[in-house]
């Protein structure tokens, strides 16, 4: 469905030093990773917790970052740190060149038709921020609607309350099924009534559902509807080629793809970036300036005022390169292996209830469950104490957790440094939690 | 026994355990120890929201003195409040308003103190307080 994979191949004719995952592979195949040598690139993974080797699986939250992402932001701090696109002088000019190669790599990543159409952002959250208030400050209006789906973040469902607040204008939800799956029957007719844009995650961080992006999309696009995309649990897991999507905004973390924490990605079609209206006013966002009048200027500096995170967008860049060379199908395959894995231990617990889909093949990264009637803090809390690193709550999800009228769950994310021995941890310290809570 | 003996108490008994799993144990046991709230008071009013864990706490006054009972959906949660409820109850408003706890770092468990945002506890010792400051203020109003 992509060609990430083309992308990776140029590279390699480029020559490559460094392989991360250290093996080699032949030309367009798929590639068995390395998962060992892999779990080397991150020396985080060697901590010990309590006693035990961690067992990190609270990737969902932030992955580990690799030793290609902590070498390119040291080197950037040592090396050419200095404010970049407007010095006249060496350093500022070597760093103004490496993050404009940050935007190129990561408009390559996603497939994008122009590096321009990438804005770098504090992360996903401030993309959808940015859109709903540009996008609402222009085109919505009273009686309009903004529709979400039942299994949002809650980055995705307050940033778009807020402006329909504002607006006068009214949230609609796509409702989901005990499944966690969305419910689409029905989805044309409310597209037919006034909706001005369609907001919903590929991925949903709580229930690790994939969902019918291209199907929706195109949907709303047979209404002249735009998309914004929330990829943030979908880009780490599987690759995302918005050209193929024909989506109009997507937003990402770096943090959640093996990146530093602090930048993230917006990207948006060239002709709906033209229509917004900046969104905070500043430095680097202008072209002039008097106390008359300011003009804007162009994509994508236009959403970017102020000083960037030079190191953050390189180091972005860096991980981007690093899921590159490992291959984000490679990386989809084996986190598929690992889930059904993952899967099937967890489910020979007596009283296991996985909450959301049973099928693996529909499901990326996180395996929400409860067992029994344990409290998830409590499961999350014995966990911790043999060195297993779950995430335990509503995860900014509530709406779905009033759904299944639970109070949250334990969820276990993965990453492609996670290995089958680790489920067999988490499996082991789930029953040891059971005999002391169950 | 004051606030502190009982505290110094506490932490003396959890001295003994040698692995985790034996703490957790006495903890989880101490919680089915808990003067369970009355049904009638567990309500909204009297729920403390931490994130993760739910909390509620009831307080009668009697003969100058303090006496909480109290409920939680958690195991862990239910063990520890138990415990502060051993610590408190049964002591005038002023001893409680001036209470220091500090048993729930020295037995290891910090990280229920340390984030309001993770569980009900804090905001429970905070209540207590509150309650006893409430009293207290009451007490001194029927002295004038």
């Amino acid at each position: 469905m992509h060609n990430t994979a083309t992308i990776g191949e140029d590279r390699r004719a480029g020559g490559e030093s460094q392989r991360p995952g250290g093996e080699s592979r032949g030309k367009g195949e798929s590639r068995r990773l390395d998962i060992e040598a892999i779990r080397k690139d991150f020396p985080i993974l060697e901590t010990t917790v309590y006693g035990y080797p961690l067992v990190y699986l609270d990737n969902a939250a932030t992955t580990q970052k690799p030793l290609a992402v902590l070498n390119a932001m040291d080197e950037y701090y040592r090396t050419i740190n200095s404010n970049v696109h407007r010095g006249v002088h060496y350093l500022s000019q070597r760093a103004t060149d490496a993050v404009e190669a940050a935007r190129v790599t990561l408009a390559d990543f996603i497939n994008a038709r122009h590096a321009y159409e990438v804005i770098f952002t504090r992360g996903t959250t401030e993309s959808i921020n940015l859109v709903a208030a540009c996008f609402g400050k222009k085109f919505l209006q009273e009686g309009d609607s903004i529709l979400v789906s039942g299994m949002e973040h809650h980055s995705n469902i307050v940033p778009w309350q807020m402006i329909c607040e504002e607006k006068k204008a009214t949230l609609k939800v796509i409702p989901i099924d005990e499944n966690g799956e969305l419910i689409l029957d029905g989805l044309d007719e409310v597209l037919r009534g006034g909706v001005k844009l369609v907001a919903f995650n590929y991925v949903s961080n709580a229930l690790g559902t994939i969902n019918p992006a291209r199907e929706i999309i195109a949907a709303a696009h047979r209404h002249g509807i735009p998309v914004l995309l929330d990829a943030a649990q979908a880009i780490q897991h599987m690759a995302v080629d918005v050209q193929d999507l024909d989506v109009d905004f997507l937003a990402f973390s770096s943090h959640k793809l093996y990146g530093p924490t602090g930048i993230g990605i917006l990207y948006g079609k060239e002709e709906w970036l033209n229509q917004l209206p900046p969104y905070q006013g500043g430095g680097e966002m202008i072209k002039t300036v008097t106390f008359a009048r300011t003009t804007y200027n162009d994509l994508p500096f236009k959403f970017e005022a102020g000083t960037p995170d030079m190191a953050g967008m390189i180091g972005l860049g860096a991980a981007v390169r690093y899921v590159q060379e490992l291959g984000l199908d490679n990386i989809q395959h084996a986190e598929h292996e690992l889930m059904g894995y993952a899967l099937d231990v967890l489910r020979e617990i007596k009283g296991f209830r996985l909450i959301g889909n049973v099928d693996a093949g529909h499901r990326a990264g996180v395996i929400s469950f409860l067992v029994g009637n344990i409290h998830p803090f409590d499961m999350g809390e014995i966990l911790d104490q043999q060195g297993i690193a779950v995430r335990t709550g509503h995860h900014c999800a509530q709406p779905i957790m009033d759904r299944y009228c639970i109070p949250g769950t334990v969820r276990a994310s993965l990453a492609v440094y996670n290995t089958p021995a680790e489920m067999d941890r988490l499996a082991a310290g789930i029953r040891k939690a059971v005999t002391l809570l169950g | 026994m004051t606030i502190q003996e009982t505290q110094d108490e506490i932490i003396d008994d959890f001295e003994v355990f040698g692995d985790w799993m034996d703490k957790y144990e006495h903890i989880i046991q101490m919680g089915k120890e808990l003067p369970l709230i009355d049904p009638q008071y567990k309500t909204e009013d009297n729920l403390i929201k931490g994130c993760q864990s739910k909390v509620w706490l009831h307080a009668e006054y009697r003969d100058g003195n303090l006496y909480f009972t109290a409920d939680s959906d958690a195991a862990i949660t239910k063990g520890l409040v138990s415990m502060v409820i051993q610590v408190l109850s049964g002591h005038t408003p002023e001893q409680i308003t001036g209470a220091e706890i500090y048993f729930i770092d020295a037995i290891g468990l910090r990280n229920h103190l340390s984030s309001t945002r993770s569980n009900g506890l804090l905001s429970m010792l905070k209540q207590i307080k509150l309650y006893a400051l409430a009293f207290q203020a009451k007490s001194l109003q029927s002295k004038l």
